[in-house]
């Protein structure tokens, strides 16, 4: 479930422009404002600002975000802007350039949007940089790596609920086979986790852990140093439970010394429209505190306020 | 008694592609029973059997019932919505006996829109992804490449990067070079660029290969990726010749349907029929027409025409 609030009665899209442009007006910026309005626009109402901002004033809202804020706010308030397509493919490609390289984003991609989505994601991203996601991926990633990512990237999942029990016991058994010989990148693994459908393989999941005793992220722990088997670990998480997964990268990001603020701006960013609310009840159950608090304890100023904001805390 | 030339038209109805409605209705419907008992008797069709009658040769029934059925293959097919012609067309080549040589053909020859429709059909129609059954089916170094080629979204701009063409253009040369001792799709940069790169980047790549004499003409699954990507007219012209030789089995000969139908209405028909004819010297019309019986070629011969 979403924590995104939208109020009752939205004003149109000119209005919010008129409203953001007297926020950027004068010397100063005020936040406040642009958090009010774009913390609590869904998708299709940030879009119809944009361009209507565009056509009122000639100029890419974006871009005047851009100039007139910095930093983590600027960061976030972007990219929150964006609607998801575009944010993925702006996050994908950004994770394949040398400074901001990140085999973690690509996989959160590939694993935690549904198929349409993942589409979308691969269309938005030939419009904004005219080459194919998987082609840049391919050209930026190698080895073992490559294997996995490329194929999560283009997948097309089947997104019914059908599945088959002896197809999910088979498949378990060669997962376990190849685990066990050590072949953790093997042709059959990579086969499996980048092709079925997320229903079948929760029921292949499932099966490892009734036949084997453990669950196999639990196998997969043999090298603990291993970054490929960090990864694909991370990538059976993400698929078959994202909510887990994603509170695992906030509770690094914020226990973190510093903060991780990227980590923390992006699962914000791309999930208070998708599942954040169970990220959150996650958050608490693991953590024994909630979400709102453990980010106000770490962070602050606007960046605190728009990221409370997008958590649904209070109603900001 | 019935005429040789009508046992020459009759025998020649019965054989090549389809069948030929008209002679069959005008000659065997005409006939007495006697002349039906001569032509059993003059036809290699039958042979004599122990308890003396003549009997139908069993695998030259299996053959008519083909024939009877090519127009009505080919009609079903004509007017499925295309998305629902590429999924089936590459159920039927996951499930057959390793038809790869479909799935590269639907997965290349596609637009990146038209491919995206397949698998979205696919999901309806079968429950399965595409590259969920072909992974599954495929076993050996195709795999890789065959769920790399029907999983891209390639890029359809025209826009390419010179060097990058050229830095590609030489490790795809070198696996080349290299294909006795390593088959080229087992190279995991071969099949990251023939996967991953857009037609215009590839056909960019084709161009260099033709500078130093590099073909690609072959019967290699790696020469038929390039063509189908690079030179679709050339593939396809190559398909309907051997499905129009003499002796050409039922996988090779269903290619004729296969082709004409889904190319009929692409731009790449009227590409193909000149490639076809300076391949072989002589129009694809007229070929059919030699090698073709009745509605069936007939049919093929309308599709043929169209937008001319």
């Amino acid at each position: 479930m979403a924590t995104l609030t939208v109020p009752q009665s939205v004003p149109s899209a000119s209005e919010d422009c008129e409203q953001l442009r007297k926020a950027f007006a004068g010397w100063g910026t005020n936040e406040a404002l642009i958090i009010s309005i774009l913390a609590h626009r869904n998708a299709a109402q940030r879009k119809a600002i944009q361009e209507t901002y565009q056509q009122a004033y000639g100029e890419d809202l974006l871009k005047a975000l851009d100039k007139e804020l910095s930093s983590d706010f600027e960061r976030i308030v972007v990219l929150w802007t964006l609607v998801p397509a575009e944010r993925d493919a702006f996050l994908a490609n950004e994770a394949t350039k040398m400074l901001t390289k990140s085999n973690w984003v690509i996989m959160e991609i590939g694993c935690g949007r549904s198929s349409y989505d993942l589409f979308l994601v691969r269309q938005a991203y030939h419009a904004r940089f005219k080459r194919s996601l998987e082609e840049d991926i391919a050209y930026h990633t190698s080895g073992d790596f490559r294997k996995l990512l490329v194929p999560l990237v283009s997948a097309f999942r089947y997104e019914g609920p059908e599945v088959n029990m002896t197809l999910a016991r088979k498949e378990a058994k060669i997962l376990h086979e190849k685990i066990c010989e050590k072949a953790y990148s093997d042709d059959e693994i990579i086969r499996i986790i980048t092709t079925r459908s997320k229903p079948q393989l929760n029921a292949t999941f499932n099966h490892y852990n009734n036949e084997f005793g453990n669950a196999i992220n639990k196998d997969l722990k043999a090298n603990p140093e291993d970054e490929f088997l960090k990864l694909l670990r991370a990538a059976i998480k993400c698929l078959t439970c994202p909510e887990k997964y994603f509170e695992k990268v906030l509770r690094l990001a914020i226990n973190k010394l510093g903060t991780d603020e990227w980590a923390l701006t992006r699962v914000v960013a791309t999930r208070a429209e998708v599942d954040m609310q169970r990220i959150k009840e996650e958050y608490h159950r693991r953590n024994s505190v909630p979400l709102d608090r453990a980010i106000a304890g770490d962070t602050s100023g606007d960046y605190e306020k728009m990221l409370l904001a997008l958590i649904g805390h209070g109603n900001a | 008694m019935a005429l040789s030339h009508e046992f020459q038209a009759l025998t020649k109805s019965f054989s090549g592609f389809g069948v030929d409605e008209k002679s069959m209705i005008s000659v065997l419907g005409k006939w007495h029973k006697d002349d039906i008992k001569s032509y059993r008797k003059e036809s290699p069709h039958f042979v004599q059997d122990d308890r003396l009658f003549e009997k139908w040769v069993d695998h030259h029934v299996d053959f008519l019932k083909h024939e009877f059925l090519r127009l009505k293959n080919a009609v079903v097919l004509w007017t499925m919505h295309p998305w629902e012609r590429d999924a089936r067309l590459m159920k039927e080549a996951i499930d057959g006996p390793q038809a790869y040589g479909v799935i590269i053909e639907v997965a290349c020859t596609r637009s990146s829109e038209e491919l995206l429709g397949a698998r979205r059909a696919y999901h309806s129609l079968f429950d399965h992804s595409i590259e969920e059954d072909i992974a599954y089916r495929v076993n050996d170094s195709h795999r890789k490449l065959l769920v790399g080629l029907v999983s891209s979204y390639r890029y359809e701009g025209t826009k390419v990067h010179e060097e990058i063409v050229k830095s590609e253009a030489k490790i795809l040369c070198a696996a080349i070079k290299n294909a006795d001792r390593k088959n080229p799709i087992e190279d995991e940069e071969v099949v990251r660029i023939v996967t991953t790169r857009s037609k215009p980047h590839l056909k960019a790549i084709f161009q260099h290969f033709k500078g130093i004499n590099e073909n690609l003409d072959g019967e290699s699954t790696f020469d038929k990726t390039m063509q189908c990507l690079c030179t679709p007219q050339t593939y396809f012209s190559k398909v309907l010749d051997a499905s129009l030789r003499h002796g050409a089995d039922e996988n090779t000969k269903v290619a004729l349907t296969r082709v004409i139908v889904t190319r009929a209405d692409e731009e790449d028909m009227k590409e193909i029929k000149e490639e076809y004819h300076k391949q072989h010297g002589v129009s694809l019309s007229k070929k059919i027409d030699d090698e073709v019986n009745g509605n069936f070629k007939d049919f093929l011969l309308t599709l043929i025409a169209r937008g001319e």
